[in-house]
């Protein structure tokens, strides 16, 4: 057990601190660091898939007026550490996929730069390739783990035999679609390298952690941390794919190093995204259910495929959530991955719960189906008492309540029948779980400082638009006990104490207890009346960590869809969720990451699809134009909602962490209200009207 | 991006003058397509010369009762204008259909009907396209075909390595409007002024996939003519597409019917707004039951080649175009 804060600034929908910068426009970006007289940076990718570089030729480049250096693997820096061989910039003139980084040219404009970077002229012994992912894939293994550090595969009991003799079964595969995260800021970095100073290379880069991005950037470097400052006060969006730095993030401190005294600015296109920036990796999902009469689940299995790259595993945890959502004495889940010549897969909003909860909640919905079972009700007769997988009592669950509320205020009882018409549209309605766990990282320090009548506390958090400027203010005014006002929170900075990234939900967790721990120490040290520049610094590995309890958040979402009945168009007019996140430390930002969530699945359901051209091994459709994000017009009337819960065990605050759960189920609760409208079971998202025309009258 | 001469010239004579001049010179109107393509190093100029100022921004009414509307024209005020809307829905439609707001503000009458397939291997300089590099081959064939062509080409899977090969779609939604209205461009080149067809204007690939209309180079649109319609004439455009706004048309109908007459122009199949002038002769005089025109629709499509691809191709646009023009005849006859 924890003690929790006593909420007084906790809870209150406070503004966003960082909101009117933002708006008038006086927040600095990464790339638009004011430095004097800014070198600007552009890459030169692969133009095949795999192979080897056999010649160079950058005169032509070299020859533009403002040009300061064509960098290559032939001329660049020899980097301490190639072990990770994304970062690995320019080391080689092996090709590893399309897209890969195989020059860097420096101007005095990005104009110039650009253009000569076109000019370089590269050529490739070719090799052939292989870039597409199929389930039967020859080279499909085991890794060792898969990410989180989650076991590859789980087993219990016998799901064959259940599946031969249970009443009722669905057997079926699924698929989710890769996907880029695309925030609206590009990665983007300014770096200057300056020997002559104390700390020799500064770093301002658009980044979920400036403490993980240092950490890395050091190693790639040979460099000690005292000499690298990571600088990132603001995030337009990460969505993961800033989580961990990619290669452009490399190739700018190259970059700078190589013109030392002078910044370098690196911002990518939004083309440039599609081959360099991580995305999800496209899973297959073979789904079995098996049930008897009553709808009670006697096996639930998934068989996950997906891919890594070849130069770097990263395999995503896509059948974690099937093995704790719900109660069945029969289980088994797998993961098999397939390296491919593609760029490298990375982190994407919820990974693992965000395309682990397709399959096995749109296979739920059809099991209903096959049941005659409502499917709120049928997930309501699998609620486990205990989490299935480690056996232990739920910190708190209220899945049940959430699918109860939820229907009570979508109007589930009187949802309409299946095939229902009104006008052109048909209508239908689906329903799915959320789930996402409750995570603290390991590391974060917060320093506490009295100044000037007021308390500032200093972390090296991150906030990508989320919150945490504003949120953390509110959990260190109740952990002083003074107003909110009175605090001033200083993030975004590696001069401040370390912190951990801003992902997997686990910020204002993390971060928050660590300022807890600071402040309640800085209370026990210096009382209700410190002096000027009293300071302590606490650390997260300083808070009651709770050992005994399986922690997740959960939620229940319902989505309304039309289907023309003509042409298949398909409109989403009401999206709501239900969550149970513990407590909610502020309203307006919490409620603005859930419907940012709900959207983001909402985009999954109907839109985001990366088609990759395995014939020459990329994303065909790489620009904003052709891959579609859901836009303000497909967004109808998105609500979320959550219950008070309380929770003792999580951390001070009681809080669980809602950047991710938002996305997760939401398509599942999209497709199957599809198939409630035209009787049609879309298992391979997205959901397109070439999907569903078939079925329309 | 390479760099370019930049020209403002003061008269329309003067600009046709300069591009003509200069074989690597372009217009520049909204610059909404062609700034993309300056980036994406699709389009390499010389010489960039700025129409904008230079033609009328008015539209008149001319003395058949019809509409003159200069080539300066935003998209965003001729939508706006209440005798488009009253007189030519069609049009109207169509035009907010397009784009978003931002760049309806921007996009000219002269300049939309000129903008570029969007086919995402054209705008890749790192594929082969015989539309923006001739003779280097279609990556699109058997590629990513969901927004390509059915009608217009020569088989179920051309030549990926013929020269002649493009599967391109015309993306404007504007000019498949204007094709069903039968507007009339007015063009001003270096042998002077003629005016040309609407549906003349585009072509289709033949043996150069690298000339998307009949324009000759430096020849500048000025205005297009929207010719009168009977009264009683009723139009609408339809628009179907991945998301609710601001995609390209998978496919489009924009439909006439002015008295025993229908007219029908479709989006998003060929690589020019495509007449659908065997549904029209099949269609003229009779009642326009749904039957009758899906009928009509599926004896047009007969020619239509749909394209294999990853993604699973471009098969649905049959039952789609046929679906979206059966209910938009359906929309305007009740």
């Amino acid at each position: 057990m924890t003690e929790l804060l006593d909420p007084r600034a906790i809870g209150q929908a406070l503004v966003r601190r960082d909101g009117e910068a933002k708006v008038r426009g006086t927040a600095t970006y990464a790339a638009e660091t004011p430095v004097a007289h800014p070198a600007y940076a552009h890459p030169v990718q692969a133009t095949v898939a795999r192979g080897r570089i056999t010649a160079v030729d950058t005169s032509a480049a070299e020859a533009l007026d403002g040009v300061l250096a064509v960098l290559t693997h032939e001329n660049a820096e020899r980097l301490a550490s190639t072990e990770d061989r994304e970062y690995a910039v320019l080391q080689s003139a092996e090709v590893a996929f399309r897209g890969q980084l195989v020059g860097v040219v420096l101007a005095e404009t990005s104009e110039v730069a650009r253009q000569a970077a076109d000019a370089v002229v590269v050529t490739y012994a070719e090799q052939e390739h292989d870039s597409e992912l199929t389930v039967d894939h020859p080279d499909l293994y085991a890794p060792e783990q898969v990410n989180a550090g989650h076991e590859t595969d789980t087993a219990e009991g016998d799901v064959a035999a259940a599946m031969a003799t249970a009443h009722a079964t669905v057997e079926r595969t699924y698929s989710t679609a890769m996907v880029h995260n695309n925030p609206l800021e590009p990665h983007a970095t300014t770096a200057l390298w300056d020997p002559a100073a104390d700390v020799p290379l500064t770093v301002w880069d658009s980044t979920q952690g400036v403490h993980p991005d240092r950490a890395a950037v050091c190693e790639v470097f040979g460099l000690e941390q005292d000499q690298v400052r990571v600088v990132c006060p603001y995030v337009g969006g990460g969505f993961g794919s800033k989580g961990t730095p990619h290669a452009n993030v490399m190739l700018a401190v190259l970059a700078a190093r190589a013109l030392p005294g002078r910044p370098v600015k690196l911002a990518l296109t939004r083309q440039q995204m599609f081959f360099l920036a991580g995305y999800r990796t496209p899973t297959i999902q073979r789904m079995q259910l098996a049930a008897d009469r009553t709808g009670r689940l006697q096996a639930i299995a998934i068989d996950v495929v997906e891919q890594t790259s070849r130069i770097k595993e990263f395999a995503e945890q896509t059948g974690a959530p099937t093995r704790m959502m719900y109660a069945a004495p029969n289980r088994r889940t797998t993961h098999r991955v397939a390296p491919l010549d593609v760029p490298v897969p990375s982190w994407f909003r919820a990974p693992g719960e965000c395309p682990g909860m397709f399959g096995p909640e749109v296979a739920l919905d059809e099991l209903a189906e096959e049941l005659g079972i409502d499917p709120v009700e049928l997930r309501i007769r699998n609620e486990p008492d205990v989490d299935p997988e480690t056996g232990k009592p739920w910190s708190s669950r209220n899945l049940v309540a959430c699918l109860r509320e939820g229907a009570q205020r979508f109007g589930w009882a009187d949802r309409p029948p299946p095939g229902h018409r009104d006008g052109d549209w048909l209508v239908g309605t689906g329903v799915a779980s959320s789930v996402y766990p409750t995570m603290r990282q390991a590391t974060s320090d917060a320093a506490v400082r009295f100044e000037q009548g007021r308390y500032v506390v200093e972390i090296g958090a991150a906030d990508l638009g989320t919150g945490a400027w504003t949120v953390l203010p509110q959990i260190a005014a109740d952990a002083l006990d003074v107003p909110v006002d009175d605090v001033e929170v200083r993030i975004g900075d590696t001069r401040y104490p370390v912190a951990s990234v801003a992902g997997g939900s686990s910020g204002t967790n993390t971060w928050g207890s660590a300022i807890t721990v600071a402040a309640r120490e800085f209370r026990g040290k210096f009382g209700r009346s410190p002096a000027e520049g009293d300071e302590v610094t606490g650390s997260v590995d300083q808070a009651t960590k709770d050992e005994d309890h399986a922690a997740y958040a959960f939620g229940a979402q319902f989505a309304e869809v039309r289907v023309h009945a003509d042409t298949g168009e398909l409109r989403v007019p009401r999206l709501h969720g239900v969550f149970a996140a513990g407590r909610i430390v502020n309203p307006r930002t919490a409620r603005s990451q859930l419907i940012g969530g709900m959207t983001m699945g909402l985009s999954m359901a109907l839109h985001e699809n990366s088609v990759w051209d395995p014939r020459i091994g990329q994303v065909a459709n790489h620009d904003l134009a052709e891959y579609h994000v859901t836009v303000n017009a497909d967004v109808g009337d998105v609500q979320a909602h959550w219950l008070d819960e309380h929770d003792p065990f999580v951390n001070a605050m009681g809080s669980k962490g809602i950047g991710e759960i938002g996305i997760t189920g939401t398509a599942a609760a999209v497709v199957n209200a599809v198939h409630r409208a035209t009787g049609i079971r879309v298992r391979d998202l997205p959901v397109t009207l070439d999907k569903v025309l078939a079925g329309l009258p | 991006m390479k760099d370019f001469a930049f020209a403002r010239p003061g008269s329309v004579a003067e600009a046709v003058r300069d591009v003509a001049a200069e074989p690597g010179a372009v217009f520049l109107a909204g610059g909404t397509n062609l700034v993309d393509h300056l980036r994406l190093g699709v389009a390499r100029p010389e010489l960039v010369v700025d129409v904008r100022r230079l033609t009328s921004r008015e539209v008149l009414d001319t003395e058949d009762g019809g509409l003159r509307v200069g080539a300066a024209v935003t998209n965003s005020e001729l939508a706006a204008d209440r005798r488009v809307r009253e007189r030519y829905p069609v049009l109207a439609q169509a035009l907010l259909a397009g784009a978003t707001g931002q760049l309806r503000n921007l996009a000219t009458t002269g300049g939309n009907p000129l903008q570029r397939t969007r086919c995402v291997y054209f705008q890749d300089v790192t594929t082969p396209c015989n539309k923006r590099e001739p003779g280097s081959g279609c990556s699109a064939v058997n590629g990513y075909t969901r927004y390509h062509a059915i009608l217009g080409v020569p088989s179920a899977m051309p030549d990926p390595s013929a020269p002649e090969t493009c599967i391109a779609t015309h993306p404007s939604d504007m000019a498949i409007a204007l094709a069903a209205l039968d507007a009339v461009v007015h063009v001003v080149g270096p042998a002077g002024e003629r005016t040309v067809p609407f549906g003349e204007l585009h072509r289709l690939p033949g043996d150069d996939p690298s000339r998307d209309t009949v324009l000759e180079h430096g020849e500048l649109i000025t205005a297009i003519d929207l010719p009168p319609l009977p009264a009683g004439a009723r139009s609408a455009y339809r628009k179907v597409r991945d998301r609710a706004s601001y995609a390209f048309a998978l496919v489009s109908v924009a439909a006439v019917v002015a008295g025993k007459d229908v007219r029908i122009a479709l989006g998003g199949v060929a690589h020019k707004p495509w007449r659908a002038t065997r549904a029209e002769e099949l269609l003229r005089g009779g009642e326009l039951t749904e039957h009758a025109v899906r009928h009509a629709v599926e004896v047009e499509l007969t020619a239509a080649q749909p394209q294999p691809g990853i993604d699973g191709g471009n098969g649905f646009k049959i039952p789609l175009v046929t679906r979206t023009a059966v209910a938009t005849l359906r929309d305007l006859e009740a």
